[in-house]
């Protein structure tokens, strides 16, 4: 059943374990080429789409990014007419990441890796690798995207929930700046900050994406890339070009935001 | 889980077949002081009881479930109180003696006297005592019965929630996260570096060890908290390889001062979880301890990602840096242990590391006094 060329990238930041796994999957999957190990999310997603792999071994703790950030970033940026890699999450002990795989239906292995659990993943492996080559590209793009969408919304549902925030307090030097929420056009993660951006100016925040998406109405802003949070009554117009690629036009600001692949099913007519 | 009760949880024809066993027995008591014939006396006993027990143990549910329905104060569903049970006992007793007696001579054929037939008050009395001696002591049996059951189901609640709130303590410490991981080292060691595996092995015992005694003991040496430290940092480092460097810094002077034992354990935790293991490049821990005039001052310190850095990487860690960052579960647990031992005479503060290295700094500090 296997196909002679399939790749894989291994991103765990346990090196015992990750040449384990490796010398585990040399066992069971002879013909599988493993490209490259790396230790942290942001080398998993570089490496990712500079070696586009059939399969990533994704560990869910790693320094920098985590596993599921990293496959959401890897999803986003994956070239649009290639078939996306399978995943496969590696997790010690992490109920509500085994929740959401499972709400997924994305594989996931458990470590210490067992032999015969990882053999019987490898098979499935191997299927879902020929059915994929057999099928119509677009159709198992989608529904690759589908299945990351389904794990992200599953992984979001596990954050905790915050009251609603009312007012944006940013500093300015040694002024503390209050911003109603509602003045607030979008949110554009950067490094370490996240950037506020109003019709008049914008401001810097230092907090996650993630906690901040916690105290969002999710009816009123919506997420829109894994680094941009949208008003959505601040967007004039969803350009859609001939690739396929999605940006928004603004009411009040002159540049364009680009939605990625995982967020452009939000903008349909009705 | 069933709302206590006090009284008896028998089922209802449990009650009644042991109010007609008891009401049998009494009738042969009788047959025997009174020398009558003992069937009829059974017979007497048995339907009197029947019609006693009937009337007392459902007007006790009405009257219990009225009561509790009103919501006056804490009331029990099955049980209304003694002084609504006497009332109860009185009138159910005195009606089951006239209708008990009636169902009985009707069966018979006699024609018994009756409460309301009897000459006399005093008649009427003694003959309503023969009722109601045997609705008292049942009432009162089925009562403590009950009282009983509820006084044990107390106890295990209790015995429960303390094995519980150990389970939860055990837990907080032996991290399953960084226990499976653990193994899961372990187990690709053993067939590597069967020497590594072994020297990994005895240090997770030395670990769980530790971990298990630490609520049975109430001190131990610095020394030996350090050499526990050690261990745990041990293991931690099989996995995170170079990018952990630990240092210790002990003064000889402080080797025997005694402490809670594990007390630094969640913080050198939290500099793993929280610090290093988001850290690309990783960095170091440093744990010493020092005196400062009257006061022991325990530091333990990292050059991670730092109280912000944390919080930028989706850690549950309000952006206003300090006091927030407390409500972290291990930080947390210390200070109530501080606060439990020691009062407000101990502290743990969480900061920013004040030097170019950046990560945070934890610093305990404990009364000298106590050495």
């Amino acid at each position: 059943m296997s196909r002679p060329s399939a790749t894989a990238l291994i991103a765990e930041d346990e090196p015992l374990l990750a040449m384990s796994l490796q010398a585990e999957l040399a066992i069971l999957w002879p013909e599988l080429r493993v490209l490259a190990q790396v230790g942290h999310g942001q080398a998993a997603v570089a490496q990712a789409l500079a070696l586009r792999p059939d399969l990533i071994f994704l560990d869910i703790r790693m320094p920098g990014l985590g596993g599921i950030e990293a496959a959401q970033a890897i999803g986003e940026d994956w070239a649009v007419d290639q078939n996306l890699p399978l995943l496969v999450f590696v997790t010690a002990y992490d109920q509500y990441a085994l929740q959401a795989f499972e709400h997924a239906a994305i594989d996931y292995v458990l470590k210490p890796v067992q032999p015969d659990r990882l053999a019987r993943t490898c098979a499935r492996l191997q299927a879902a690798l020929v059915a994929r080559d057999a099928a119509h590209s677009p159709d198992s793009i989608e529904s690759a995207l589908g299945q990351l969408r389904s794990l992200l919304a599953a992984t979001g549902i596990a954050a905790p929930l915050a009251p609603p925030l009312t007012v944006i307090q940013a500093s300015v030097g040694a002024t503390i700046h209050l911003v109603p929420i509602a003045d607030v056009l979008y949110f554009e993660a950067s490094d370490k900050y996240i950037r506020v951006v109003t019709a008049a100016r914008e401001y810097l925040i230092r907090i996650s994406l993630r906690q901040l998406l916690a105290q969002l109405d999710p009816r009123v802003y919506w997420q829109i890339h894994r680094g941009t949070v949208v008003r959505s009554d601040a967007v004039a117009a969803a350009l859609r070009d001939e690739s396929g690629r999605v940006q928004l036009k603004l009411r009040q600001r002159p540049e364009l935001l680009s939605v990625s692949r995982l967020y452009a099913h939000l903008f349909k007519p009705m | 889980m069933s709302q206590p009760s006090r009284y008896d949880q028998l089922s209802v024809l449990a009650r009644a077949a042991r109010s007609v066993g008891f009401s049998a027995l009494f009738g042969v008591a009788l047959s025997v002081v009174r020398q009558q014939n003992l069937w009829y006396s059974i017979l007497y006993s048995a339907c009197i009881g029947v019609i006693c027990w009937l009337c007392i143990d459902l007007g006790r549910l009405a009257l219990a479930r009225a009561l509790a329905a009103s919501g006056s104060g804490e009331r029990d569903a099955d049980w209304p109180g003694w002084p609504w049970m006497i009332v109860l006992i009185l009138f159910g007793s005195a009606f089951g003696y006239s209708t008990g007696t009636m169902l009985a001579d009707r069966l018979t054929g006699f024609r018994s006297s009756n409460l309301f037939s009897a000459g006399s008050l005093r008649e009427a009395l003694t003959l309503l005592l023969f009722a109601l001696v045997p609705a008292i002591i049942l009432t009162y049996f089925f009562y403590s019965r009950g009282a009983l059951a509820d006084r044990v189901s107390m106890a295990e609640a209790a015995q429960r929630q303390a094995a519980e709130s150990r389970l939860k303590l055990l837990e907080s410490q032996l991290e399953p996260h960084m226990l499976f991981n653990t193994l899961a080292n372990l187990r690709v060691l053993i067939a590597l570096d069967p020497a590594r595996a072994q020297a990994m092995l005895d240090q997770l015992i030395a670990f769980l060890r530790a971990t298990l005694g630490a609520s049975r003991v109430a001190a131990h040496s610095l020394r030996a908290e350090f050499d526990r430290l050690a261990d745990y940092l041990a293991l931690v480092q099989v996995r995170m390889a170079d990018r952990l460097r630990v240092s210790f810094d002990l003064p000889d002077a402080l080797a025997d001062v005694q402490i809670p034992p594990l007390l630094l354990q969640p913080l050198v935790e939290n500099c793993v979880k929280h610090g290093l293991e988001a850290a690309i490049a990783g960095g170091r821990i440093e744990i010493s301890a020092a005196r400062e005039g009257d006061e022991l001052l325990l530091r333990v310190r990292d050059t991670g990602v730092g109280l912000a850095g944390a919080s930028a990487n989706g850690e549950p860690v309000d952006a206003a840096v300090g006091d927030a960052a407390g409500a972290r579960f291990g930080l947390a647990q210390v200070r109530e242990r501080l606060a439990t031992l020691y009062g407000t005479r101990a502290s743990l503060r969480l900061a920013a590391a004040p030097d170019a290295d950046g990560g945070t700094l934890a610093v305990v500090r404990l009364p000298w006094e106590n050495q």
